[in-house]
């Protein structure tokens, strides 16, 4: 499928950043006149998949994070979250629900957040190259 | 933040988007404040909260643990409709008193 229009976006793995990247992605998926909660739905799918790339990938070193955004036809998205940093193992153990590998402040619930306000998540990663998570949401919109 | 102490219920009004970047001062504010004052009750106001992902729901199940270990309780309050959903989902409506903004 083609798409009739995307954006690129690479930032550096810094937290300050993790805000920038949510608006950024909900700003231009605004032109499919999403609603507030569709809006916030990928708002927070994006903030899960870029904070795991810093906390996680880039274990809260420098490295850089590359968010592409595609729309196709019949409004739907889809946003590719790719870092360069450790990689995951199992990834099917990873996205079980309150499983995380950094316990204390992490609830292990981004990938059971990216999961329910998205219609589809996929997650690619190699030990020692990288991880790409990609999100596909359909927008309704208002009309 | 601004908090309120009375009652041995120690009140933090949080305010903004809690992410992984701002959850870090939400956080030391909050434990300097449970350390200094002891509560019996900890009562974390989720009410001017205009954004938060999963770290929102970490900086509860850490207080929930850090007023645990002081013999205290944990309540969340007043937590917006729109951020209802990463809560539901999160299952720490076990840890205490959890409720939804009424609008
Ligand atoms: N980009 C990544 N690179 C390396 N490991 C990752 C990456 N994303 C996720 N992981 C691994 O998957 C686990 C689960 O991720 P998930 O986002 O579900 O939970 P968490 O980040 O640990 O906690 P929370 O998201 O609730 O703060 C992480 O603990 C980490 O081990
Ligand atoms: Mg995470």
């Amino acid at each position: 499928m083609k798409a009739i229009n995307t954006m690129k976006l690479e930032i550096e793995s810094r937290s300050v950043n993790e805000s920038f990247a949510r608006v950024a992605v909900a700003a231009f998926v605004s032109q499919l006149d999403p609603t507030i909660e569709e809006l916030g739905d990928i708002k927070t799918a994006v903030s899960e998949a870029v904070t795991n790339s810093i906390v996680h990938g880039y274990k809260e070193m420098k490295g850089k994070i590359y968010i592409t955004v595609f729309i196709y036809e019949n409004a739907q998205i889809r946003i590719k979250i790719r870092d360069k940093g450790c990689g995951i193992e199992n990834i099917e153990e990873a996205m079980q629900p309150l499983f995380t590998t950094m316990g204390g402040e992490r609830a292990g619930l981004g990938f059971a957040v990216m999961q329910s306000f998205t219609d589809r998540v996929k997650v690619i990663s190699t030990v020692g190259k990288g991880t790409t998570v990609t999100l596909e949401k359909k927008i309704n919109g208002r009309f | 933040m601004v908090f309120d102490y009375s009652d041995n219920v120690l009140t933090a009004f949080i305010d903004g988007e809690i992410d992984h970047h701002t959850a870090t001062a939400i956080r030391e504010a909050i434990d300097e404040r449970i350390l200094k004052d002891k509560p019996c009750v900890l009562r974390l106001d989720y009410g001017g909260v205009t954004f938060m992902d999963s770290s929102g729901i970490g900086l509860i199940m850490g207080r929930y643990k850090l007023i645990t270990s002081c013999s205290g309780k944990i309540e969340v309050t007043n937590i917006p409709r729109n951020m209802a959903k990463v809560v539901k989902l999160s299952g720490v409506e076990k840890l205490g008193r959890i409720t939804i903004k009424e609008n």
